[in-house]
């Protein structure tokens, strides 16, 4: 046993080290001056931002992967296999290209953009192209959360219940979404960690205007690009407390609702 | 009996058809599908497969780009290997802080890539933590060269490999390696001929989406990278800089050199799978 203790003991100072040193960082010049920091008011615009980002985000995706579980788990069709793949290229492609399509699409040098543009709703450099690039960036995550945990539970019970003249939306707010439930929390909060946390796409497409189109990781890049590293480390940290209790939660989850998970994360 | 695409294979009772079906192919047209092609259309159909070549098939490019592919198959190939034993440790056996460990695993698919950027930074920055025994004892430097885009992406990667094996192993019976054992194998016979077979379709899997996703990093990597052109600028950071000066055609020209050798990769990684499945199979 005892030879086996070195890779975990190896590995847990790996992986724990960055956590450590995000807080000690924050907080060299002690709480007052970290906390200090997150009163800037550009800082307050970025936590309002990653905030909204998060709250917009979150629910779009979790209406997709519940929609795409439905239609791809409850119904047999042709060119399910092809869709199935579609739903995870975004996990195959690098976040400064999810950007750049996003730029392309809507940036002011595309017609479409410049119309835009023109008639008051720019999305590039703006609050909706963040939107748009994070939800790239997070599609596949409740989606592919759902997919496996609906496929193992088959229609049976949904069509027991509509057979006892139950609706459809009855059906799908009685008999499946409690079936689904954690399974759905678990992508969320997943969701959610990616959402708030996304740098590379985010950076692309927000132009990066202060206090304007600045998200939490891109407050952390300025504050450390002008050495202003308490600033930088502490909005770090608030994003590592955050990430600390993602993963709490989730590992409870994983602990209390294991039968209830996709497969994979069974253990 | 027509073909046709998402057309319904049998009639259902159940509801909903339309409005899940709907909901799905709008979001993945819009999100996905539609900016995909309007990429590609810009690449090949607005500049041209020639003058995208030309931007490439530049020195600079071509070092970022062989850069990003060979940091993310070093970390990923580590990943592969320590993966697949930290896997091994956390199912197989028992010892404190196991679960703490365990839930650790995870961190960085939960740590924002410009926090562990910045963070890796501070400790393998030659006056940190990690970064100054190193130097003092081996005389290499971690951040702001290679070695330290390869540290960012093995974190980044880590929970791939581990995640996806993990099963696997609970799966195996321990019956069958003393089947191994008592049929006369020797313990590394067993582990080459009866476990890593076994484990060998999950951990391509691992691999394969620790890659996909080390290829593309930017957020952890631009911190600890250092970003000298030709040494240590990654294939992404030449794109944010191509768009800094509003050359939309050279941005576009390197993204979908990445999209292709990305594909490719994983193209390749798919066939393999699909060979040792079969051979797995055939068993």
């Amino acid at each position: 046993m005892g030879a086996d203790r070195p890779l975990p003991c190896l590995l847990t100072v790996l992986l724990f080290a960055p956590l450590i040193a995000v807080f000690d960082e924050a907080l060299r010049r002690g709480w007052a001056f970290a906390l200090a920091s997150l009163s800037d008011p550009d800082a307050q615009s970025a936590i309002r931002l990653t905030l909204l980002v998060a709250a917009v985000t979150v629910p779009l995706n979790a209406a997709f992967g519940i929609a795409a579980a439905w239609a791809i788990t409850k119904f047999d069709w042709r060119g399910k296999a092809w869709v199935i793949t579609l739903i995870d290229v975004p996990f195959s492609v690098s976040p400064v290209v999810a950007g750049l399509l996003f730029v392309l699409m809507f940036g002011a040098n595309s017609a479409l953009g410049a119309w835009l543009v023109a008639n008051g709703f720019p999305i590039v450099f703006a609050v909706p192209g963040i939107v748009l690039a994070t939800l790239f960036i997070t599609f596949p995550f409740v989606a592919r959360e759902l997919i496996p945990v609906m496929l193992e539970q088959g229609r049976a019970e949904e069509e027991a219940a509509l057979t006892l003249g139950a609706s459809g939306w009855r059906t799908f707010l009685t008999v499946t979404l409690p079936n689904i439930r954690w399974a759905l929390l678990y992508g969320v909060l997943l969701c959610n960690a990616r959402a708030m946390g996304e740098f590379g796409a985010v950076a692309v497409v927000s132009g990066k205007i202060r206090g304007q189109t600045t998200t939490m990781p891109l407050m952390i890049e300025m504050f450390y690009n002008e050495y202003l590293s308490v600033a930088a480390f502490t909005m770090a940290g608030v994003l590592a407390l955050l990430a600390l209790v993602t993963l709490t939660l989730k590992s409870a989850l994983e602990w209390r609702y294991a039968d209830q998970l996709a497969a994979t994360h069974r253990h | 009996m027509t073909a046709r695409p998402f057309a319904l294979r049998s009639p259902t009772p159940m509801p909903g058809w339309g409005l899940s079906f709907g909901i799905m192919l709008t979001m993945l047209s819009v999100v996905v599908l539609i900016p995909m092609a309007v990429l590609l259309w810009r690449g090949f159909v607005g500049f041209g497969a020639a003058e995208m070549w030309a931007v490439i098939n530049r020195p600079r490019v071509w070092n970022a780009l062989e850069l990003s592919f060979r940091a993310a198959l070093i970390a990923s190939l580590f990943n592969l290997v320590f993966g697949v034993l930290l896997a091994w440790v956390l199912v197989r056996y028992r010892f404190p802080g196991k679960r703490i460990i365990d839930a650790a695993v995870d961190l960085p698919f939960a740590l924002p890539t410009a926090v562990a950027g910045i963070a890796l930074t501070a400790i393998y920055a030659p006056n940190g933590v990690f970064g100054a025994p190193i130097l003092q004892t081996f005389g290499i430097r971690v951040a702001y060269t290679e070695i330290g885009i390869w540290i960012a992406l093995i974190f980044v990667g880590l929970p791939f490999v581990v995640r996806t094996v993990q099963p696997v192993i609970e799966e195996i019976d321990r019956e069958t390696e003393e089947a191994s054992a008592t049929l006369g194998a020797s313990r590394l016979r067993t582990i080459t001929h009866v476990i890593l077979p076994m484990l060998a379709p999950a951990a391509l899997t691992g691999f394969a989406l620790a890659l996909a996703r080390s290829v593309g990093e930017y957020g952890s990597v631009i911190f600890i990278a250092g970003n000298l052109p030709n040494v240590t600028e990654i294939a992404p950071l030449l794109i944010v800089i191509r768009l800094e000066v509003f050359d939309y055609d050279g941005a576009v020209a390197i993204a979908v050199a990445m999209l292709a050798i990305s594909f490719t990769l994983l193209l390749a990684i798919n066939l393999i799978q699909i060979r040792s499945r079969r051979r797995m199979g055939a068993v």
